[in-house]
């Protein structure tokens, strides 16, 4: 069933204009059941197991059961996502327990610079891009004439 | 008709996709478009915060120069990138993408992407050409610079391009529609660039059930650009050059950490490696079988030889690399902590970019310190940006050009298609591999750049033309009226006889291309007799897809991407017929051609002329540059 929506925990992102899997999901899959008001994945057998939904939603109502066509049953992956970091407990069939925290951005979010900073000496007649040569730490590459 | 709202959009520069190559146009478009007084629109299928082939995040950089630090040369990577293709690359785009790739890895580490540094503050390396990074929010990241440039007024999340605008021959953008509300989006551009990735489910892949969703390659990516610049008469190359990667088995998790970076080795059944004992095979496949090191699709032949013959499973010996490794550090407590490094390290490779390995790997109790783990050839899937080839001829940069390059390789503005004012980066640019995330989003660059340079050469509007945009929505729209004329006709809204469900065209599809056109079904083997059946039972698919149908936008879009992955499908069977050879055995093998031919060294390029509906197939020469 790859991702699925576990419906105590769903509220369906309080009826806003647009729910956060929905958002989300790069395939069109995750969608709102109107009458219910909970999520569910329509095509799950097109779904990449990208955990987008997983990450993003804010009840954590959407969980992962590896593909029944090749996984043998009871074995979990779920991530805590934090502003900077992500915490994973990878649960084995066999009972064992590992986690692992790994950093995701060493910036506060939403300030990604375009330029990066540097400035941008080329002018649209040559082969500089933004934040050329500086960001590049070097002289750009050509063959001459 | 449906009722749907007709929206028009005019700006200067349309960029068709929201992946690494659009993100990349997005930041270098922005800049010269505010410097010039042009406006830059952006549209993409999904939303940019996850979409395309790094929604689930990268664990590395797979290309990284190292110029700064005089680690490699662009001639260095030209040449590891013209041996890996059997000698069949473009090494202008490949050294126009070369030497940009560097300051646009160094954007991604100030936008805030952790890159791994050692105790010197040196990036670490993967591989020769790899960096290792927590790229858990890659894409998040290299959006979030793409929206902060464009400002998300010029963004449209969630509309699927669906045809180029082309108007009296000359494309003047493109249509598509909205996934979410009843709307039809025209869209109209000075200049297009094309960055809707490559293509997958074209091929029947290997898990038909739940696990359908899970080929390597994401399956969203269904063939958008190659559709956009065939149906516009661009001229393509390499089609026939597609990629099948050789992964952790049926989950399809990187192998790159296990074999570049921990040096592991991979063997048969028996424990014997392959690519040992079957080392005399190389000495078939010309110069490319003396190089290291040794080019993907060979080391795939290699093994698959052994797959072939009944020795498998192929494991991937885990155990004995992180002995040797541990083995290597003599103070117990040192080695300690060196193993519990490599576990997280071992982890993190599948965490941070296919979750399902670490669920497959919890699921069947690996501890990969104590047993080895099995890996095979994945599906076949058109990815230019990565170490198959196929995609648009593009004009390269005019400083990288030579006497003997420039008549056949420039005509005027870097990473342009054969149609002026088209554009393309990332899986949508041919003949220019081993670009992969970093290399993509360069490209985006260079050729956004070179399109707004484009559009102030060529400041007139495109023409405009409300009959064509309205006849075209009638055809996008009409899979909405085949389902509600004729559903009545069937209790079941998907066994129809007026009718045909996308899911079943996409199955009719992949089991053409499977069982013809060298799927694995047949171990990608075909021949002659095979390819041209599988162009006959194209032509029944075609005509059918005047009868499809859709519920709903969801049913519409999968319409629509089906249609797209049936011209990529159509150009890859042309050009396997074309080249009278086999020159990638591992990748696919023509039994009636089983050797390699030196005279075959050109590109094989494609293109179908808009006016007559004919295909033209060419050869281009291949200029070495460096
Ligand atoms: C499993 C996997 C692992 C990889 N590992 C690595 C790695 O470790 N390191 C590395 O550097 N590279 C890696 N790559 C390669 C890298 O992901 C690609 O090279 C890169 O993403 C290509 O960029 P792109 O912009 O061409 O395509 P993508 O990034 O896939 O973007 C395609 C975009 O087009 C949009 N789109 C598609 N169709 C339409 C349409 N009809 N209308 C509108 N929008 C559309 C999509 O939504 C998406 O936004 C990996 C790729 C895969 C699949
Ligand atoms: S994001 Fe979570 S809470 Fe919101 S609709 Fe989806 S599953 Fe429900
Ligand atoms: S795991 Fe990914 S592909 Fe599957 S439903 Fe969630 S967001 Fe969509």
């Amino acid at each position: 069933m790859p991702s699925f929506v576990n419906p105590e925990k769903c509220d369906g992102c309080k009826a806003l204009d647009k729910t956060a899997c929905q958002y989300v999901c790069p395939n069109d899959l995750m969608t709102l059941d109107k009458g219910t008001m909970k999520a569910f994945n329509r095509e799950p057998e097109m779904c990449w197991e990208c955990y987008s939904c997983v990450k993003i939603c804010p009840t954590q109502a959407v969980e992962v059961r590896g593909y029944a066509d090749f996984m043998p049953m009871g074995a979990t992956v779920s991530p805590m996502v934090s502003t900077d970091s992500i915490m994973w407990t990878v649960k084995f069939r066999n009972g064992t327990l590992k986690r692992f925290k790994f950093p995701t951005r060493t910036t506060p979010e939403g300030t990604a610079e375009p330029s990066g900073g540097w400035e941008s000496k080329g002018d649209i007649n040559d082969q500089l891009l933004i934040s050329e040569p500086d960001g590049l730490g070097t002289d750009l590459f050509t063959l001459g004439k | 008709m449906p009722n749907w709202e007709t929206v028009e959009v005019e700006t200067d520069l349309l960029i068709c996709g929201g992946g690494m190559a659009a993100c990349g146009a997005a930041v270098e478009a922005a800049h010269w478009a505010k410097k010039h007084g042009l406006k830059v629109t952006l549209v993409d299928k999904a939303a940019m915060d996850r979409s395309g082939a790094v929604a689930m995040g990268l664990s590395a950089i797979n290309q990284y120069v190292g110029l700064k630090d005089g680690e490699n040369t662009i001639k260095d990577y030209v040449e590891y990138v013209r041996n890996d293709l059997m000698g069949v690359t473009r090494e202008d785009l490949v050294a126009s993408i070369a030497r940009h790739v560097d300051g646009t890895v160094h954007l991604f580490e100030k936008w805030g992407l952790p890159i791994w540094k050692d105790a010197e503050g040196a990036y670490v390396h993967e591989g020769r050409w790899q960096l290792m990074i927590n790229g858990e929010s890659y894409k998040v990241i290299v959006a979030e610079a793409a929206k902060n440039a464009l400002g998300m007024d010029n963004i449209h999340e969630r509309v699927f391009i669906t045809e180029p605008l082309m108007v009296d021959g000359k494309i003047a953008g493109a249509v598509g529609f909205s996934v979410r509300d009843d709307k039809f989006y025209v869209f109209k551009a000075k200049a297009v660039i094309v960055a809707m990735g490559g293509a997958v489910h074209v091929f029947k892949p290997r898990s038909v059930g739940e696990g359908l969703g899970r080929s390597w390659y994401p399956p969203f990516n269904s063939g958008a650009s190659a559709y956009f610049t065939l149906r516009s008469g661009c001229e393509m190359t390499c089609q026939e050059v597609r990629f099948i990667p050789v992964r952790f088995k049926d989950a399809y998790g990187p192998v790159g950490a296990w074999f570049l970076l921990f040096k592991s080795q991979a063997t048969n059944a028996k424990g014997e490696l392959y690519m040992q004992t079957n080392k005399d095979e190389l000495q078939k496949w010309g110069p490319y079988g003396k190089v290291k090191p040794v080019p993907a699709n060979l080391r795939n032949w290699l093994m698959m030889l052994d797959v072939m013959e009944g020795k498998g499973p192929i494991y991937m010996q885990t155990a004995d690399a992180i002995k040797r490794i541990s083995d290597a550090v003599e103070d117990p407590k040192a080695r300690k902590k060196k193993l519990k490094e490599l576990e997280s390290e071992a982890w993190e490779d599948f965490l941070d970019m296919t979750i399902s390995q670490a669920l497959l790997w919890a699921a069947t109790n690996i501890a990969p310190e104590e047993q080895p783990s099995e890996i095979a050839a994945c599906e076949p899937y058109f990815i230019g940006s990565h170490s198959g080839a196929s995609g648009a001829w593009l004009s390269g940069p005019e400083d990288l050009q030579t006497d003997a390059t420039r008549d056949d390789y420039f005509w005027g503005y870097a990473h342009m298609a054969t149609v002026p004012g088209i554009f393309c980066a990332g899986d949508a640019s041919g003949a220019s591999s081993h670009k992969f995330s970093s290399g993509s989003h360069a490209e985006g660059r260079i050729a956004a750049k070179a399109a707004i340079k484009y559009v102030l050469d060529h400041p007139e509007a495109p023409s405009s033309n409300g009959a064509l945009a309205e006849t075209l929505k009638e055809k996008i729209l009409k899979p909405l009226d085949v389902f509600q004329e004729h559903k009545d006709a069937s209790s079941d809204p998907d066994i129809n006889p007026n009718f045909l469900k996308p899911k079943m065209a996409m199955f009719r599809l992949q089991k053409i291309m499977d069982e013809y056109a060298g799927g694995v079904s047949t171990n990608f083997t075909t021949n002659e007799h095979m390819l041209n059946r599988g162009l006959e039972l194209l032509d029944f698919l075609r005509e059918d897809f005047e009868h499809l149908a859709a519920e709903d936008h969801h049913e519409l879009l999968r319409c629509w991407e089906n249609v797209h992955r049936t011209w990529q499908a159509e150009a890859h069977i042309r050009t396997l017929l074309y080249r009278d050879e086999t020159r990638w055995p591992g990748y696919y093998f023509r039994s009636d051609k089983p050797d390699l031919k030196e005279d075959w060294k050109v590109f094989v390029n494609s293109r179908w002329d808009p006016a007559t509906g004919d295909w033209e197939m060419s050869k281009k020469p291949i200029h070495q540059i460096f």
